[in-house]
């Protein structure tokens, strides 16, 4: 005997199927990312003007920092949200916020693994070495250990109500302590300066409306990927739902 | 006044029931001696003059013997189901964390006060000036400040105690980094004047972590 | 703060502004407990689905249900371990959601786990908690409390040696420190065997009668009945100490109502009624 359940609304299977407008602004939204990611690629790789005083290699690696900057910018970003979310969801307890928490941490996550391996990529021609330990370096590689901490500590935990708030509780954690990391090691590194200096990073007048086109490209398709990440959360909870519901 | 005499009760509490046994005490003060020896073997031999990693090895070990004897004091609690019962008392509950807080503050100052002086013997350094106390206590609290929270969080899942270290160490960088470096610094020769960056990055890290552990405890406690 | 009431006592405060509850010894009158509605979920698996319970001052209510009826959930979010998903419940007068603190300080629970500390002696415990509950004069009324759980002998011994029977007497020994209006009992009789069970179920018995002390909001100390709510596995015992009887399964109250003239047989087949019932809900997922 089918019966409506108390607390958890259920949209029936039927009108699922259908586009709603939400819907289609995001499949809008995602066609409109993807361009906007080609295009900044392109304009990365053909448009912005070659760096000056740098070998062939070299010249030709430069131009990751159109990638690499703006994933690390956004991983950042991604992480303010988790924990702007986690903050909300500890005051609210509202399913909602937790979704945006971990989509957001599970989006910077990606974009942190690729500012590192795009950055180790473009060290080995500019530097002659895959690795350096300067701050902002080091700092990002705890960066990265937070988050992978923050999804241990979820995948540890089952119930998930509980798993919602200890993990809001790391995300403020962890958020909060990348300043006081970054200015830990950079108070270290006055005293013991290291071999090679922070990256050179000034922008030619050329190089400036590329390097912005790609940010704003990346920030559109950090917003999609989010959008989708949280219904994809949604729709695992739907399934729980009728699980339960079926008796398995 | 109720707050204070809760914290108090409870770290008291926790002091007369570890001194019955000393069960945490004296597995804490091993293992930070054996980490010790074990770094000292480690190094001996390839390193010109042991001066250049003893602050590193004092505040690894310290980490390391800190971090068990976290999830031992909670752990406890835990399996006897004792944690319940503070939680049903009419207290704040944030009188519990500071409790907590304290009474880990003070095994892990004791363990450091049975370590340090060995430290010293084996390496022949001088660790126990007044500029050297307060480096090592400001970074002990910081570390039982997160420490006691996150234990209390590793303690309810799947992986219990070694999910704590992997909570608990890339949250507390700076205090390590900031410590040693510290330490090292005095060990040189500079004053405290010299390290006042890093005490102050220290005091911050202690009392902003101290205030968000204490607002955020709640949320780990109930069920 | 209000400010404390002369004399000796536990010195427990009222926080409420309402009236004091009914006269001494009196059942019926006002209700001491008054639960609507309350759903607890786990994710997507609802462990209480919306109970209705009164529990009128003085009265002793007794919970039956089969494991995994929520009969734990229900008594962890009275006693404040737990928060409720939705529902309202009211013990006292004050919202157990909003006065969480206020609340505690009118129980006294028991469960399953013992909520004792092994490193200490029994003495040690209770002063322990004595100071928790900020009793005005512990030593007096722990050297009363171990005398009536029958463990003043063994009040200098650490609880570790204590026997499992002796450490749920002195959970309730420590439940009735501060001597609470309300008293909650989750299954005190787990793990014990029928020696022990028989004298922790004569103790409930004289509890049953017993009066609690608790100061009104015009400030005089009023003797009112202690309200109980027990869970339990065995019928028999339950139907002894209850004025009414509830049994809850699958997260619901199936049946509820006074125990007189109720005897033990009839409790047992009404229960097998009820739990027949849910097994064939369970399906359907009602």
């Amino acid at each position: 005997m089918a019966q409506a359940t108390e607390t958890l609304r259920v949209p029936p299977a039927a009108a699922r199927q259908n586009m709603g407008p939400a819907d289609t602004a995001l499949a809008a939204l995602t066609v409109i990312a993807g361009a906007l990611v080609l295009a900044a690629i392109v304009m990365a790789l053909r448009v912005a003007p070659d760096a000056a005083g740098l070998t062939p290699d070299e010249t030709a690696a430069q131009r990751i920092i159109y990638l690499h900057v703006p994933s690390a910018w956004l991983s950042l970003l991604a992480y303010g949200v988790t924990m702007i979310a986690s903050i909300l969801y500890l005051r609210s307890s509202q399913r909602k916020w937790d979704e945006v928490a971990l989509s957001s941490a599970e989006i910077g996550l990606t974009f942190t693994v690729a500012t590192l391996a795009s950055g180790s990529i473009w060290a080995r021609p500019a530097w002659n070495t895959w690795w350096t330990w300067d701050p902002r370096l080091t700092t990002y590689t705890i960066v990265f250990l937070l988050y992978v901490s923050y999804f241990m500590l979820r995948g540890a935990m089952e119930d998930p109500a509980r798993r919602a708030r200890f993990a809001a509780v790391y995300g403020i954690f962890a958020f909060l302590s990348v300043p006081i990391t970054f200015f830990s090691i950079r108070w270290w590194r006055t005293i013991h300066p290291v071999l090679f200096d922070a990256k050179n990073f000034g922008l030619s007048s050329g190089m400036a409306p590329v390097f912005f086109f790609g940010l704003a490209a990346f920030t559109v398709f950090y917003v999609v990927l989010l959008w989708h990440r949280i219904r994809l959360e949604q729709a695992i909870d739907e399934v729980e739902a009728l699980k339960e519901m079926g008796g398995y | 006044m109720t707050f204070l005499r809760a914290v108090s009760a409870i770290t008291w509490k926790d002091v007369r029931a570890e001194l019955r046994t000393k069960e945490i005490l004296s597995s804490v003060i091993v293992f930070a001696l054996l980490c010790v020896i074990i770094f000292n073997f480690a190094f001996e031999l390839r390193v010109p003059d042991m001066k250049m990693v003893a602050p590193g090895i004092v505040w690894v070990a310290i980490s390391f013997a800190g971090t068990l004897g976290l999830n031992r004091a909670f752990a406890i609690e835990q399996d006897r189901g004792s944690l319940a019962g503070l939680l049903l008392a009419p207290i704040d509950r944030s009188a519990i964390y500071f409790g907590k807080l304290l009474s880990n503050l003070l095994f892990m100052l004791i363990v450091e006060a049975i370590m340090l002086p060995l430290v010293m013997i084996f390496f022949n350094l001088s660790l126990l000036t007044g500029p050297h106390l307060l480096v090592i206590f400001l970074g002990t609290f910081g570390f039982a400040a997160v420490g006691t929270l996150f234990s209390a969080m590793a303690v309810n899942t799947r992986a219990r105690e070694v999910l704590l270290p992997i909570l608990l160490f890339p949250v507390l960088v700076p205090v390590l980094v900031s410590g040693v470096n510290m330490t090292g610094g005095l060990l040189d020769g500079k004053t405290l004047a010299d390290v006042a960056s890093g005490l102050q990055v220290t005091v911050f890290y202690d009392l902003l972590f101290t205030i968000v552990a204490y607002l955020t405890f709640d949320y780990v406690v109930e069920e | 703060m209000s400010s404390r009431p002369q004399g000796s006592g536990a010195g427990l405060e009222d926080p409420r502004t309402e009236p004091a509850a009914a006269p001494a010894g009196e059942q019926g009158g006002s209700t001491m407990i008054e639960i609507r509605r309350l759903a607890k979920s786990f994710g997507s698996k609802m462990a209480l689905r919306g109970v209705d319970l009164d529990v009128l001052t003085g009265e002793s209510v007794v919970i039956l249900g089969p494991n995994g009826a929520g009969k734990t959930t229900l008594i962890r979010i009275l006693s404040g371990l737990s928060k409720a998903t939705a529902g309202t419940a009211i013990i006292g007068g004050l919202d157990l959601a909003r006065h969480a603190e206020g609340v505690r300080r009118y129980l006294g629970v028991v469960t399953h786990a013992p909520l004792l500390y092994d490193n200490l002696t029994g003495e040690e415990n209770l002063r322990f908690f004595a100071r928790l509950y900020d009793l005005r004069r512990p030593a007096q009324r722990i050297v009363d409390l171990l005398e009536q759980v029958g463990l003043s002998r063994r009040r200098q011994d650490l609880v570790r040696t204590y026997s499992r029977g002796m450490v749920q007497r002195l959970a309730i020994a420590r439940a009735l420190l501060h001597d609470p209006p309300v008293l909650l009992l989750d299954e005190p009789d787990t793990g014990l065997d029928p020696q022990a069970a028989e004298m922790l179920h004569s103790m409930l018995v004289r509890l049953g009668g017993s009066a609690a002390t608790i100061v009104s909001g015009a400030g005089d100390r009023i003797s009112v009945g202690r309200t109980i709510v027990t869970v339990t596995h065995n019928l028999e015992h339950g139907l002894a100490i209850a004025d009414r009887v509830a049994i809850l399964v699958n997260g619901r109250i199936k049946y509820h109502a006074g125990v007189r003239g109720l005897a033990a047989s009839d409790l047992r087949h009404l229960y097998d009624e009820c739990c027949g019932l849910a097994q064939r809900d369970g399906r359907t997922g009602a």
